[in-house]
């Protein structure tokens, strides 16, 4: 075999990537993923015999067509920001926090017991209090996952998801016994699991009158501003991407690899816990309720929020608008069922085709800077490219969150 | 609490117990294969799902159980396929993309309910099998030989995949590429195509695990499996990795879950803490998960995507 057979072979020598290539596999990836998965959504209205064309206009009116429906839009995108920016924190540690609605869950209830038990403090006392609160609740659950990962390297995706069953069975129990409206009459509620009206101290603020849309988005906004600071404009933020990076190289350069990914769990708890408390003080209940489901509560907040990171590129700033994009996809889901019947099930179909396109197109991004790379190195002198690529590969391969 | 140590609601815990640990037992022994070549699948939720909702749609239009059970095999095979070309020849990172074919799971299985079924009717669960002679035998015979044939299979495959992990030429491979694919790939042996065995052959079998549970109650419901697909991954760490282990860790979570349900039934648990003892399971596999860690060596290679040269 010639050195030419192995470079001809190589998946290296593919053709040379082209500034068109090179536009397709960054700007250009996230939105064609989306735009596939939007696609195989249209077949699927087809499959059900419904007019794909008439179900996304509707999705699109519902979602952004006029002022209370941008409104809606931003009310819904709050909570998965806000998980989505503790997603970013700790995959940027490499640790995959799949336990959103879990967080969501024990933040909700921490601060709406908080509520409970103080509703008369006045409201810019009370409304800091019940989020600081949230975050703890979110903070802690992630924080044994933390534990567990940094200290015994159990498995965080599984953990994670084990916690979350736990976390919805207490808030059923919780909700359906202690924290129970006592006052409600079971003829009238029938058997809803709720707490009482919690008091108005701690409702979070209209911002926009005529529309839902409350303090909420601020909270969701300075988080996700203060997430990209942390990360990218911190010491700490350093260290959990040198952790994320390379835990092995983290380590030989003195940093404390265990803590950091021990408080990434925390901090993106923190975040999902927030989360909780928005789904609750900002809702139109005002109460915390649930039908006993394990999504009853979250709405799968903490799932969508994962879906919202990736597409985000796990950047907090980018976050906003993937938010922003995915709770329209959520709210005019609702509108397409209401005019071509087809389920809201449809977008949690979409969101985890949106999933496997983005993490599928990740390599070949990967292979992309490689064969630039190689070329690169090619120009300065023959025959290194094979092999320099191929070892960058690898360590891009490994490296990679 | 006396009530529960009577001889014939032992022996039905005992029975449903076993019920209940199958299609754990089935989804955690193919993603054992699928993670002794290197591959960590965590879709086995939703396609488990899908296997559910296939089986339940056939077997309600058709009226055979069989043809359902049979279809819920070939939907997983096809996510098998889909999953193995993500995390096998484009080298996705193998925990989140698995998190999508959840979700796309999750969603797609409820549409289709939605779309074709909407009001939910019962098919017919399948039927229990009495084993000649063993199922004579006084409460043992109550207890392990009154199953369905689903069961039995699943626990016929136990010493099955040990025997092909450990005394064929295909699970030498099968170890040899989850342990270190640059040297399975230096003496010749495929890593792409023994995983993409694995990975196949591992969501057929959380299709059948998926047509199994549907089949318990013969009834689908939005989320159906209630994350058992994860619980299932959970029991392959917690059974290091064997198929012994595994089995004993879906007996285990079997036992819990049928315990805490009959003594709810028996007002040994108030209900009001019903929901409190619900997270027993859970609990104890998270726990488990700690105590057992470090214990075993995973394989060397799980979730590592193979990139020729290393």
């Amino acid at each position: 075999m010639t050195t030419t057979d192995v470079q001809v072979g190589s998946p290296l020598r593919a053709p040379r990537p082209t500034a068109w290539r090179r536009l397709l596999l960054t700007w250009l990836a996230l939105p064609l993923s989306a735009l596939a998965a939007l696609l195989i959504g249209a077949l699927l209205i087809l499959a059900f015999g419904a007019d794909p064309i008439t179900g996304y206009h509707a999705l699109l009116s519902g979602a952004f067509g006029g002022s209370y429906a941008l409104a809606s839009t931003a009310q819904k995108a709050v909570p998965l920001l806000l998980v989505a920016v503790g997603i970013c924190i700790a995959v940027r540690a490499s640790v995959w926090n799949i336990g959103g609605e879990g967080q969501i869950v024990t933040g909700a209830l921490a601060s709406t017991a908080t509520a409970l038990a103080l509703p008369n403090l006045p409201a810019f006392v009370l409304i800091p209090l019940v989020v600081v609160v949230a975050a703890a609740g979110g903070a802690i659950w992630a924080g044994i996952a933390g534990f567990f990962k940094a200290y015994f390297n159990v498995n965080e995706i599984l953990s994670t998801i084990m916690l979350n069953l736990v976390a919805v069975q207490v808030m059923n129990y919780l909700l359906s016994g202690p924290m129970i409206n006592k006052a409600q009459s079971f003829a009238i509620t029938g058997s809803i699991p709720q707490t009482r009206l919690l008091s108005k101290n701690s409702w979070l603020p209209t911002i926009v009158s005529g529309t839902q849309l409350n303090l909420g988005v601020v909270i969701a906004v300075a988080v996700a501003v203060a997430g990209y600071f942390l990360l990218w404009r911190t010491g700490f933020g350093f260290r959990i991407r040198a952790v994320g990076l390379s835990r092995d190289a983290a380590a030989y350069s003195g940093m404390p690899v265990k803590r950091t990914i021990m408080s990434a769990m925390v901090l993106s708890g923190a975040c999902c816990g927030i989360a909780g408390a928005v789904l609750v003080f900002g809702s139109i209940s005002h109460r915390m309720v649930t039908d006993g489901s394990l999504t009853g509560f979250t709405g799968n907040d903490g799932f969508n929020g994962i879906v919202v990171a990736l597409f985000g590129g796990l950047n907090p700033l980018w976050s906003i608008l993937s938010a922003y994009l995915f709770g329209g996809l959520l709210v005019g889901g609702t509108s397409m069922q209401g005019v071509i019947g087809v389920p809201t099930d449809l977008v949690t179909t979409i969101e985890g085709l949106v999933v496997i396109f983005v993490v599928s197109i990740d390599y070949l991004r990967v292979r992309s800077r490689i064969q630039e790379e190689a070329q690169r190195l090619g120009q300065e002198k023959e025959g290194v490219p094979a092999s320099a690529g191929r070892s960058l590969l690898i360590k891009l391969v490994r490296a990679r969150p | 609490m006396s009530a529960f140590f009577t001889y014939a609601i032992l022996t039905a815990t005992i029975a449903s117990a076993i019920q209940y640990a199958t299609p754990f037992l089935l989804a955690a022994l193919g993603e054992t294969l699928g993670q002794r070549s290197g591959v960590l699948n965590l879709g086995v939720d939703g396609i488990m799902l899908m296997g559910a909702f296939s089986c339940y749609y056939v077997a309600l239009q058709t009226g055979s159980d069989l043809l359902g059970i049979l279809v819920g095999i070939g939907v997983g095979a096809v996510l098998g396929l889909i999953t193995a070309f993500m995390s096998v020849t484009l080298r996705a990172q193998q925990g989140i993309s698995g998190i999508g074919v959840y979700i796309f799971g999750l969603g797609l299985s409820d549409l289709l309910f939605v779309r074709f079924v909407g009001t939910p009717l019962p098919v017919n669960p399948l039927p229990a099998v009495n084993i000649p002679l063993l199922s004579k035998i006084p409460a043992v015979g109550r207890m392990f030989f009154q199953q369905n044939l689903l069961i039995y299979l699943a626990f016929v495959l136990v010493p099955a995949l040990a025997f092909v992990l450990y005394h064929t030429n295909f699970g030498t491979k099968v170890l040899a590429v989850g342990e270190n694919p640059a040297a399975a790939d230096s003496v010749g042996i495929s890593v792409t195509r023994t995983r993409y065995v694995t990975v196949v052959l591992g969501c057929t079998m959380a299709g059948l695990a998926g047509a199994t549970l549907l089949l318990l109650d013969g009834i689908f419901q939005e989320n159906l499996t209630q994350s058992a697909g994860f619980i299932a991954v959970a029991l392959v760490y917690f059974g290091a990795w064997r198929p012994a282990g595994v089995m004993t860790g879906s007996l285990l979570y079997g036992v819990v879950t049928a315990v805490v349900l009959q003594w709810k039934s028996l007002g040994i648990i108030p209900t009001s803490a019903a929901d409190l003892a619900a997270t027993a399971p859970a609990v104890i596999t998270v726990l488990a998960l700690v105590a057992l860690a470090g214990r075993f060596k995973q394989p060397a290679a799980l979730g590592k995507p193979y990139v020729r040269g290393a």
